[in-house]
C-alpha cells in the first residue's frame, strides 16, 4: 500500500511535530529489546537520525521506500544494519530496532486525534511503510553478515597455511584441516615462493592435522610435490596415520618415488641424512 | 637477431634467458653452447630460466635438447630459477620436463654440480640416485 504524496506530507509534519516525544519513546523500545547492550545516549543519537531520516523522506514525498526520494534514509539503514551485525546482534534485535518506531508513532496518535478511522487507515499506511523499512535492514543485516563472514574465511585461509623454516635449507607445512581444492592452491603458492625466497632445496609436508585423505586430496598433494621438483627442490610427506595410511592401500594411491615418514621427527631425521652426506663430503674440501 | 649469452664463470658455463624463446634463438644458442663447452672445456652448464613467464612444452623439450647436446660433449646441465607459477601451470598441464635437473637457484646448481662432478670422480657414473639424463 502506496502512501499518497499528501500523505507522506501529514507524515513529516506529524514526525517534525512530535520530533522529541516520538525520538523518546522509540529510545525506550529499542532500549528494551538490546537489554542494555547498547549505551542510551548512542541509541537515542541512532534513533534521533533515523528519525531525522524518516521525516526527510516524507518530506521529499516519498511514497515507497525504493523511491529517490528515500535515497537517503535507505542508507542510512544499510549502515545501521552493517553496524549491528558486525556488533553481533541478531537479526531480529536489528529488524525491531526499526519497527519500534510503529509503537513510538502510535502512542504520540493515540494521545493527539483519537482513534477515528481515517487516522487508522493513515496508520496502516504508515506501518507498511516501515515493514518495507525494516525488511530491508534485514537484508542489508543478511548481506553484511556474508561479507563477513567471507571476510573471515579468506583470513582463515591466509592463518590456516603457515610454511615454517625447521633446520637450515628445509622447510615444512604443518597442515591442519580438510584440504579443499582453494586450500590446496595457497599451500602450492605458499610453499613454493618460501622455496624460492629461502633457498631451502627441502620441503616436509606434514599431514597429521589432515582429517581425511581422498583421492583428490592426494592429487593436491602430489601435484605440490611434483612442482616442487620442477623447481629444482625435494619434498617429504610426514604425518601418515594408521588409518590414513589404510586408506591410501584400499585407494591405490601410488606417491611414487615420493618419501614419507610417519613422523616429522622421521622426515628430518632422513633429510638431514642425506644434506649430512653433502656437507660431510663439502667440509674437509673447503677447508683444505 | 638477439642472442642468449654464455659466460663462463671457472668450470661451468651461465646461460641466462632472459628473451623469448624463439627457433632462431633457441638454434644459435645451441650452437654457441655446444661451441664454447668444446672451446673452455667446462663441465657444467647452468641455464637460468628466472626471467622466463611462461614455460610451455616447446622450451622443456628445447631445455632436453641442450643437456642431451652438453651431455654428449661431457657437460652436466641444471635448469635453475624456475618460478612458482612456472611450476604449479606445468603441472597443471602435466608436462613434467623430463631429462632435466632442476635446482633452486643458481647456488645450489653449482653445489649440485659439484657434488656430482666429486661423485664421478670417485665412483665411476654412479647415478642411481639422481634423475639422469637419457642419451639419444
Amino acid at each position: 500500500m502506496a502512501l499518497s504524496s499528501d500523505r507522506s506530507g501529514r507524515f513529516a509534519d506529524l514526525l517534525k511535530g512530535h520530533e522529541d516525544a516520538v525520538v523518546a519513546s522509540w529510545t525506550d523500545e529499542v532500549a528494551a529489546s538490546l537489554r542494555g547492550r547498547l549505551s542510551r545516549a548512542e541509541l537515542h543519537r541512532q534513533t534521533s537520525e533515523l528519525q531525522k531520516g524518516f521525516q526527510g523522506a516524507f518530506a521529499a514525498g516519498a511514497q515507497n521506500l525504493t523511491d529517490d526520494a528515500a535515497a537517503e534514509l535507505r542508507a542510512q539503514l544499510s549502515e545501521l544494519s552493517s553496524m549491528r551485525a558486525r556488533q553481533g546482534f541478531t537479526a531480529t534485535e536489528t529488524a525491531i530496532s526499526v519497527y519500534a518506531l510503529k509503537d513510538a508513532v502510535l502512542r504520540v496518535v493515540d494521545e493527539g486525534a483519537g482513534a477515528d478511522a481515517a487516522a487508522l487507515r493513515e496508520y496502516v499506511a504508515f506501518s507498511t511503510f516501515v515493514d518495507r523499512a525494516g525488511l530491508f535492514t534485514v537484508d542489508s543485516y543478511a548481506r553484511a553478515r556474508e561479507e563477513l563472514i567471507a571476510d573471515q574465511a579468506e583470513q582463515l585461509l591466509e592463518l590456516s597455511t603457515p610454511v615454517v623454516k625447521l633446520w637450515e635449507g628445509v622447510v615444512a607445512v604443518p597442515l591442519v584441516g580438510t584440504l579443499d581444492s582453494a586450500r590446496a592452491q595457497v599451500v602450492m603458492e605458499r610453499l613454493l615462493e618460501t622455496l624460492v625466497e629461502t633457498g631451502s632445496p627441502y620441503a616436509i609436508i606434514d599431514i597429521t592435522g589432515v582429517p581425511a585423505v581422498d583421492t583428490q586430496v592426494a592429487q593436491h598433494i602430489l601435484k605440490t610435490v611434483v612442482a616442487a621438483r620442477l623447481m629444482g627442490a625435494d619434498c617429504i610427506i610426514s604425518g601418515i596415520r594408521p588409518q590414513i595410511a589404510q586408506t591410501i592401500v584400499a585407494l591405490g594411491i601410488e606417491f611414487g618415488d615420493i618419501a614419507t615418514k610417519a613422523s616429522l621427527a622421521d622426515a628430518l631425521r632422513h633429510v638431514l641424512r642425506q644434506t649430512g652426506d653433502k656437507v660431510a663430503q663439502k667440509t674437509p674440501r673447503r677447508e683444505g | 637477431m638477439e642472442r642468449v649469452p654464455v659466460l663462463k664463470i671457472g668450470d661451468i658455463l651461465l646461460v641466462s634467458i632472459q628473451i623469448d624463446m624463439e627457433d632462431q634463438v633457441t638454434l644459435q644458442l645451441q650452437e654457441d653452447l655446444a661451441d664454447r663447452i668444446v672451446a673452455t672445456g667446462c663441465h657444467g652448464v647452468i641455464i637460468d630460466i628466472s626471467a622466463l613467464d611462461i614455460v610451455d612444452s616447446f622450451v622443456g623439450r628445447t631445455l632436453a635438447t641442450i643437456a642431451s647436446i652438453s651431455r654428449v660433449l661431457d657437460a652436466e646441465t641444471v635448469v635453475v630459477g624456475m618460478r612458482p607459477a612456472v611450476a604449479i601451470t606445468l603441472v597443471e598441464l602435466g608436462l613434467s620436463l623430463p631429462g632435466i635437473r632442476t635446482a633452486l637457484n643458481v647456488d645450489l646448481g653449482m653445489e649440485l654440480l659439484a657434488a656430482g662432478r666429486a661423485e664421478n670422480g670417485e665412483t665411476e657414473a654412479d647415478d642411481t640416485d639422481e634423475p639422469a639424463v637419457t642419451t639419444p
